[in-house]
C-alpha cells in the first residue's frame, strides 16, 4: 500500500513541477514558441518534464548511479535499505544502480533503433510516392506482403534466424519497423504529392530532388514527427517485450525488460521491486504518448 | 396583402468557437418572415447566412453557441422551448435542405424510407400513406420515374435528382416553413435552373413559406419576395426583391453587381501566328478520350475562354498544352513551332514560355515557403537572377500585383486572404515572363468583390506586358467581362467557337444556346420567361 | 449481386495468394543465413561428418524449391515435420496449445469486445465529458503499459490474495468452468490492452461518423438521439467497426505471447519463444504460419464483411 502512495505522490509532484514549468515558459517566451506552450494541456508539460528527466538520467548514468552496472556488490535479494535503496538483484548487484543504467541502454537503443527505421522507411516511401509506377508498386506489394505477418512474429522469426544479439536485434527491429514507416511516409507524401503546388514545380521544370526538398519535406515534418514519437513507442514496448522473454538485451547489459523477467519471483513473495523496471517503461511511453497526442491534436486543430 | 407573421428573429446573437475562444459570427441579426413568403438571405462566405437559417430551426452546429436575441416562430419562443418541443417542431413544422444533397442523404437506406421517416416519426401519416405521398410529390419536383426512383440508394441518383428528391423530402410533413441552405451552389448551370424551378413551383404549390441562402443574387432573385443581405455578421440593406434589384442602396450591395458591369474593350479580329496553336488534339486517360480532335488558337494580347460544365475537358485541353497529358494525336505548337508532347522532353525555355495559375490558391502555392521564395524561384531558375537583383525583382512583382513588399515579402500564404493569395499566383506566373497564361477557374472560389480585383489586374498586366490569356472558367458572367475568344466545350468535343461578340449574338450552337440562356439573370422574371420560352419552343 | 460476389471471390483469391507469398517469406527466411544451416545449428566445432548428417536428415541437399513445396503440402495437410531441438513431431507439439491459445484469445475477445465498443460508442457520444477525458486518458495509459506490466500487476493485486491463481495448470482433461476461473488473470491481461486500442479506435470512427452531414440532417428532421445513433448512425459504423474488431482480434494474436510466458500458460506463443531461444527454426516457421495464417484470415473476413455492409457496393447503379 506504502508503495502505491509514495507513487501516486510522486506522480502528483511530477505533474505540480510540469505546470510550475508551463507558467515559468508561458511568462518567459515570445513568438511563436509562446503560442506552442500556451495550448499545451498539462499533459503535454508532464510529458515533456519525464522526458527531459529520462535523458538526463540516462546522460548522467556513471555519475548519478551509487553502484557500478555489472558488479556483484552485495546478497541477493536483499531488501530496500540505506545502502541499496532499491535492494539487490537476484545475484546480488545494486538495484537503483541497473535502473539508472537502464535508461540508458533500453532507451538508448529504442531510439537508435527508431532512428534507423525511419530514416530508411521515410526515404523510401517518399521516392515511391513521387516517382509512382512501376518502383513504387514493386515497393508497396513487397511492404503489404511483410506487414501480412504480425510483427512480434516476424522479429521472432528473424531473431531465431540471426541469433539474439544485440546488433541483430536492433536490424531486425528497424526492419520490421521500417515497413510501417514506409507505409505512412507513402502516405502522407502522397497527399502532398497531389497539391497543385508540386504539379506547379513540375511544371516548372524542378528536378525531383528539389521537390523532395524544398516542396514535400517541410510538409510532411509534422506528421513524421508525431509518427516518430508513436513507432518510438512501439519499438521500445517491443524490445522490452523481446528482452522481457529473454531474446533481446541480455545480462549483465542492465535492462529493464530483462530486469523485470530476471527478478519476476519476487512478485510472487508480494514485493513490488521487479515492477518498477516496468514502471519506468511505462512511465516515459505514456509521456511520449501524452506529447505526441498534443502534437497529433495541434495539427489537426490548425488545419481548419 | 399582409400576412400573418410566421417567424419573427430579433437580435439574433450567434458565437462560434475557434480554439478556446469565443468569437461573434452573427452580431444582431433581425428577421421577419409571414406565412407563405420567400425570403432571399444573400452574403458572401462568412457572412453568416447559413447560422442564421439553422438559427430560424432554433438549431446552432457543434462548435457554435446562440447567445442572444430572440427566435420566435409562429408563437413558440424557440430558444427557450425544450429540446423535445424544438424536436417536434423541426422536419414537421419546419424542415431543411442541404447544399450537398449527395452527403446529406444518408448513404445506407433507399430515399423511400428517408422520405417516411419524418412523417411516421411525426405521427403525421403512415408509412404507406407516405409512400404513396413520395410519389406525388417525386411527380411534382419533375423526377424521372417517380414511382420507382424512390427505391434506390443516394449514390444510384444524380446531383440535380437527389437534390430534387431531398426538396420533396423537406416538403414530406407540409411545413410552414423550410430553409434551402444553397440548394443549388454545387450544381452545373443547366441543371441547376431546373431545379431551381422545381423548388420555386413546389414552394408556390403548397404555400410555404421559405428562407433560400444563396450567395447568387441572380438565382435569388427568381425565387424570393424579399432579399436581405448579409455582411460579416449584420444586416446590410433588405428590400422587396424588385426594389432592391432596380435601386440597391447601400455600397456593399451595389458592388455585389461590380463583376458584372466590368467589362474589357473590343478588340480587333485577332491576326498573325498565333502564340499557342492547338491542332486536332485528342487525348486520353486509359482508353477513355476525354479530348476528340479539339483545335483553337490563342493570340499574344488577348484572352481565350474555354467554357464549359464539369468534364467537358476543359482542364484536360490545359494539361496538353502544359505537356502533363501528352495527346495520343495532335500537337501543340508554339509560335508555329510544333511543342514536344510531354513535359520532360521540353526545354526550360519553352517551359518559361507557358505559365498556369490555378483555381485553388491554397492548394496552389507551398504553405511552408515565404513569399520571397515562391515568387522568386522562377525568377532565379529561368533568368538566373540572384542576390540583390531577385530581390529588386520579387519586390517589384509584388508591385505589380498590388502587395506592398516590404509588409508582404516574408510572409508565408497561410498569413494572406484569398484573393491575394490569388494574386501572388499570378505573381509567380509572371517572374518567368511568359507569353501565355492558362488561368484554370482563378475566380471561382473567390468572393464577387474580390473576383473583381482579380480580374481587372489580370486585364491590365496583359495590356502591359502584351500576355496571352487562356481561361477556363464555367462562369459565362466571368466570360462577358473578360475574353475576347471563347471556345465552347462538350463532353470532349469543342461545340462553337470564334470572338465573343459572335458567340454572345445568335444563332448560336443548341448547346451554346442552352448554356447561355441558363445563365441566370438579375431579373426576377428571367426563369419564368426562360421557361416560357422553352416550352413554346418545345 | 454478382459483382458482389465477384468482388468478393477476388478478395479470397487475393488472401489466398497473400498467404503465399507470406509461406515464401517464411520459409527463404532461413536461407538468409550467413553460411548453412546445419552449421549454424551445430556451431563452428561441429565434425565435417555431423554436418553432413544432418544435412541429409534435414533435407538441405534438395534444392530450394523442391524443400519449400515439400514444406508447404506437407503444413496443409498438418504435417510440420520434427522439432530440431527433441526430434519430436513438431504437429504434435502445436496439438493441445494450439486449442489453448485459441480458447485464450477468444476468452479474452468475448470479454473486451463488448467493452470496448460500449466505452467507445458512449465516450464518443459523451464527447468533451469528464467521463470521456478519463476514460481516454486511462486508454491512453493502458496502451502504454507493456503487456507484462498489466500482468504483474494484476498478479500481485489479484493473485496475491489467493482470489485467481497467478500460474495456469491446464490439461485437456480439464474441464470448461475450471478452464475459464484459471485463464481468467491472462484473459483480463489481453483485455485490458486490447480494450483500450479498441475503444480509442471505435470512437474516433464514430466521432468521424457524427460529423457527416446526413447526420446533421437527421438531427434537423427532428429525430430523437437514440434513433439517430441506431438507424442513422450505426449501420454507417458497421465497416469501420469491424475493421477495429478485426486488427484488434489480429493484435491478440501476437499479444498472446507475453502473456502465455509470464503466467506459463501451455499455448502456442510459449512454444514459439523456447523455439526461439533453441533456435528451432522448424517450429519457428511452423508456428509463425499459423499466426500469420489466422492474422491474413482475419483481415480477410473483415473485408468481406465491410463489403457486404457498404450499399455502394451492394446496390451498384
Amino acid at each position: 500500500m506504502g508503495v502505491a502512495i509514495t507513487v501516486i505522490l510522486g506522480l502528483a509532484g511530477l505533474f505540480a513541477i510540469a505546470a510550475a514549468g508551463r507558467f515559468a515558459a508561458r511568462s518567459t517566451l515570445r513568438g511563436a514558441a509562446r503560442r506552442a506552450v500556451n495550448d499545451m494541456p498539462l499533459t503535454a508539460a508532464f510529458g515533456i518534464l519525464v522526458i527531459v528527466i529520462y535523458a538526463v538520467v540516462a546522460l548522467t548514468a556513471p555519475v548519478l548511479a551509487p553502484f557500478p552496472e555489472r558488479e556483484i556488490v552485495g546478497t541477493q535479494f536483499e531488501a530496500w535499505g540505506a545502502e541499496h535503496w532499491l535492494g539487490t538483484d537476484r545475484i546480488g548487484r545494486d538495484m537503483l544502480s541497473r535502473l539508472i543504467y537502464g535508461a540508458r541502454n533500453t532507451v538508448g537503443i529504442a531510439f537508435a533503433t527508431t532512428a534507423l527505421a525511419f530514416v530508411v522507411g521515410s526515404i523510401l516511401g517518399i521516392w515511391a510516392a513521387l516517382t509512382g509506377g512501376w518502383l513504387d508498386q514493386i515497393l508497396s506489394r513487397f511492404v503489404d506482403a511483410l506487414m501480412a505477418i504480425p510483427a512480434l512474429i516476424f522479429s521472432l522469426l528473424l531473431l531465431t534466424i540471426f541469433g539474439t544479439s544485440v546488433l541483430s536485434l536492433i536490424l531486425v527491429i528497424a526492419a520490421v519497423d521500417a515497413t510501417r514507416v514506409f507505409r505512412l511516409a507513402r502516405a502522407v507524401a502522397q497527399g502532398i504529392v497531389v497539391m497543385d503546388y508540386i504539379e506547379a514545380a513540375k511544371l516548372r521544370g524542378e528536378r525531383s530532388w528539389f521537390l523532395i526538398r524544398r516542396e514535400i519535406l517541410p510538409n510532411a515534418v509534422a506528421p513524421l514527427v508525431a509518427e516518430f514519437g508513436l513507432r518510438f513507442c512501439f519499438v521500445f514496448l517491443a524490445i522490452s517485450s523481446l528482452s522481457f522473454l529473454g531474446l533481446g538485451i541480455k545480462p549483465p547489459t542492465a535492462d529493464w525488460g530483462s530486469m523485470v523477467r530476471e527478478n519476476a519471483t519476487l512478485i510472487t513473495f508480494g514485493d513490488v521491486t521487479p515492477l518498477l523496471p516496468a514502471g519506468c517503461i511505462a512511465l516515459l511511453t505514456v509521456a511520449v504518448n501524452f506529447v505526441v497526442d498534443w502534437q497529433l491534436y495541434r495539427a489537426s486543430g490548425l488545419k481548419e | 396583402m399582409t400576412r400573418d407573421v410566421l417567424l419573427k428573429i430579433e437580435g439574433l446573437r450567434i458565437e462560434g468557437r475557434s480554439g478556446d475562444t469565443w468569437t461573434e459570427i452573427v452580431k444582431g441579426v433581425d428577421l421577419t418572415l409571414h406565412k407563405g413568403e420567400v425570403l432571399g438571405l444573400i452574403g458572401e462566405s462568412g457572412a453568416g447566412k447559413s447560422t442564421v437559417g439553422l438559427a430560424a430551426m432554433g438549431f446552432a452546429r457543434d462548435g457554435c453557441r446562440i447567445t442572444g436575441g430572440t427566435i420566435d416562430f409562429d408563437g413558440i419562443d424557440l430558444r427557450r422551448a425544450t429540446e423535445t418541443q424544438r424536436r417536434g417542431l423541426r422536419g414537421k413544422r419546419i424542415a431543411y435542405v442541404a447544399q450537398s444533397a449527395a452527403a446529406s442523404f444518408n448513404p445506407a437506406h433507399r430515399l423511400i424510407d428517408q422520405y417516411c421517416e419524418a412523417p411516421v416519426v411525426h405521427g403525421v401519416m403512415s408509412r404507406d400513406a407516405a409512400a404513396k405521398d413520395a410519389v406525388d410529390l417525386y411527380r411534382r419536383m419533375q423526377l424521372p420515374a417517380p414511382e420507382s426512383i424512390g427505391f434506390r440508394y443516394p449514390h444510384q441518383v444524380s446531383g440535380g435528382q437527389l437534390q430534387r428528391a431531398m426538396t420533396a423530402m423537406a416538403m414530406s410533413c407540409r411545413p410552414d416553413l423550410i430553409i434551402f441552405d444553397e440548394p443549388t451552389t454545387a450544381l452545373d448551370v443547366t441543371t441547376q435552373i431546373e431545379v431551381l424551378a422545381a423548388i420555386r413551383d413546389i414552394v408556390r404549390q403548397f404555400d410555404t413559406a421559405a428562407i433560400y441562402i444563396t450567395h447568387d443574387l441572380a438565382v435569388v432573385a427568381q425565387a424570393a419576395d424579399r432579399i436581405k443581405v448579409l455582411l460579416r455578421g449584420e444586416e446590410v440593406e433588405e428590400a422587396e426583391t424588385r426594389a432592391m434589384l432596380d435601386a440597391p442602396k447601400e455600397e456593399y450591395t451595389k458592388s455585389l453587381w461590380a463583376v458584372r458591369e466590368f467589362q474589357r474593350p473590343e478588340l480587333a479580329p485577332a491576326a498573325g501566328t498565333p502564340v499557342v496553336s492547338v491542332r486536332g488534339v485528342t487525348a486520353a486517360y486509359g482508353t477513355v478520350n476525354v479530348l476528340e480532335d479539339i483545335s483553337f488558337d490563342i493570340h499574344a494580347g488577348r484572352t481565350v475562354a474555354v467554357v464549359g460544365e464539369s468534364g467537358s475537358g476543359k482542364s484536360t485541353a490545359a494539361r496538353v498544352i502544359t505537356g502533363l497529358l501528352p495527346p495520343s494525336s495532335g500537337a501543340v505548337l508554339f509560335e508555329g513551332t510544333p511543342l514536344p508532347p510531354s513535359l520532360r522532353g521540353r526545354s526550360r525555355e519553352q517551359l518559361r514560355q507557358v505559365q498556369m495559375i490555378y483555381q485553388m490558391a491554397d492548394t496552389a502555392l507551398n504553405p511552408k515557403l515565404r513569399l520571397r521564395e515562391l515568387i522568386g524561384r522562377p525568377a532565379q531558375m529561368y533568368l538566373g537572377l540572384k542576390g540583390r537583383a531577385l530581390e529588386t525583382r520579387v519586390k517589384d512583382l509584388l508591385h505589380l500585383i498590388e502587395l506592398d513588399p516590404a509588409v508582404y515579402i516574408d510572409r508565408l500564404p497561410g498569413e494572406l486572404s484569398g484573393g491575394q493569395k490569388q494574386r501572388i499566383g499570378i505573381a509567380r506566373a509572371l517572374a518567368a515572363e511568359p507569353r501565355l497564361i492558362i488561368c484554370d477557374e482563378v475566380t471561382s472560389a473567390l468572393d464577387q468583390i474580390v473576383q473583381e480585383g482579380i480580374l481587372k489586374l489580370l486585364s491590365r498586366l496583359q495590356e502591359e506586358f502584351g500576355l496571352a490569356y487562356m481561361f477556363i472558367t464555367h462562369d459565362l458572367a466571368t466570360v462577358r467581362a473578360i475574353a475576347d475568344d471563347v471556345v465552347v466545350m462538350q463532353r470532349g468535343c469543342v461545340v462553337e467557337q470564334g470572338p465573343k461578340a459572335e458567340m454572345f449574338t445568335p444563332p448560336h450552337a443548341p448547346y451554346t444556346e442552352l448554356l447561355l440562356s441558363s445563365v441566370p439573370e438579375m431579373d426576377p422574371d428571367w426563369l419564368t420567361h426562360l421557361l416560357d420560352h422553352r416550352a413554346a419552343a418545345g | 449481386m454478382s459483382t458482389v460476389i465477384r468482388m468478393i471471390v477476388t478478395r479470397i483469391a487475393l488472401g489466398v495468394g497473400l498467404l503465399f507469398i507470406v509461406s515464401l517469406v517464411i520459409f527463404w527466411a532461413t536461407e538468409l543465413l550467413p553460411g548453412d544451416l546445419a552449421t549454424q545449428l551445430l556451431g563452428q566445432a561441429a565434425t565435417p561428418e555431423t554436418v553432413a548428417a544432418l544435412r541429409a536428415q534435414l533435407g538441405l541437399n534438395d534444392p530450394a524449391p523442391v524443400r519449400y513445396w515439400a514444406w508447404l503440402t506437407g503444413a496443409l495437410t498438418g504435417d510440420f515435420g520434427v522439432s530440431l531441438a527433441n526430434n519430436r513431431p513438431i504437429a504434435e507439439l502445436i496439438g493441445a496449445r494450439l486449442g489453448n491459445t485459441v480458447f485464450l484469445a477468444l476468452y479474452a475477445a468475448a470479454m473486451s469486445v463488448p467493452i470496448a465498443l460500449t466505452l467507445g460508442i458512449l465516450s464518443a457520444l459523451w464527447r468533451n465529458s469528464p467521463f470521456d477525458r478519463v476514460a481516454n486518458a486511462g486508454a491512453l495509459s493502458a496502451i502504454s503499459f507493456p503487456e507484462f506490466f498489466v500482468a504483474y500487476i494484476l498478479v500481485l493485486w489479484l493473485a496475491q490474495t489467493g482470489i485467481f491463481p497467478s500460474m495456469v495448470r491446464i490439461t485437456p482433461s480439464t474441464d470448461f468452468g475450471d478452464r475459464v476461473y484459471m485463464t481468467f488473470l491472462p484473459a483480463l491481461t489481453l483485455t485490458l490492452v486490447v480494450t483500450a486500442h479498441m475503444m480509442r479506435m471505435t470512437r474516433a470512427a464514430i466521432i468521424n461518423l457524427m460529423a457527416s452531414p446526413y447526420i446533421e440532417m437527421a438531427r434537423l428532421k427532428g429525430l430523437s438521439p437514440l434513433r439517430i445513433v441506431l438507424r442513422h448512425a450505426l449501420p454507417n459504423a458497421l465497416a469501420p467497426i469491424i475493421n477495429v474488431i478485426a486488427l484488434n482480434l489480429a493484435y491478440l494474436i501476437t499479444g498472446v505471447v507475453v502473456v502465455e510466458v509470464v503466467f506459463v500458460y501451455p499455448g502456442l506463443g510459449q512454444l514459439m519463444v523456447d523455439a526461439v531461444s533453441n533456435r528451432d527454426i522448424a517450429v519457428v516457421q511452423a508456428v509463425a504460419l499459423i499466426f500469420a495464417a489466422a492474422y491474413v484470415g482475419l483481415n480477410l473476413i473483415a473485408d468481406v464483411l465491410s463489403t457486404i455492409t457498404n450499399p455502394r457496393l451492394m446496390h451498384r447503379r
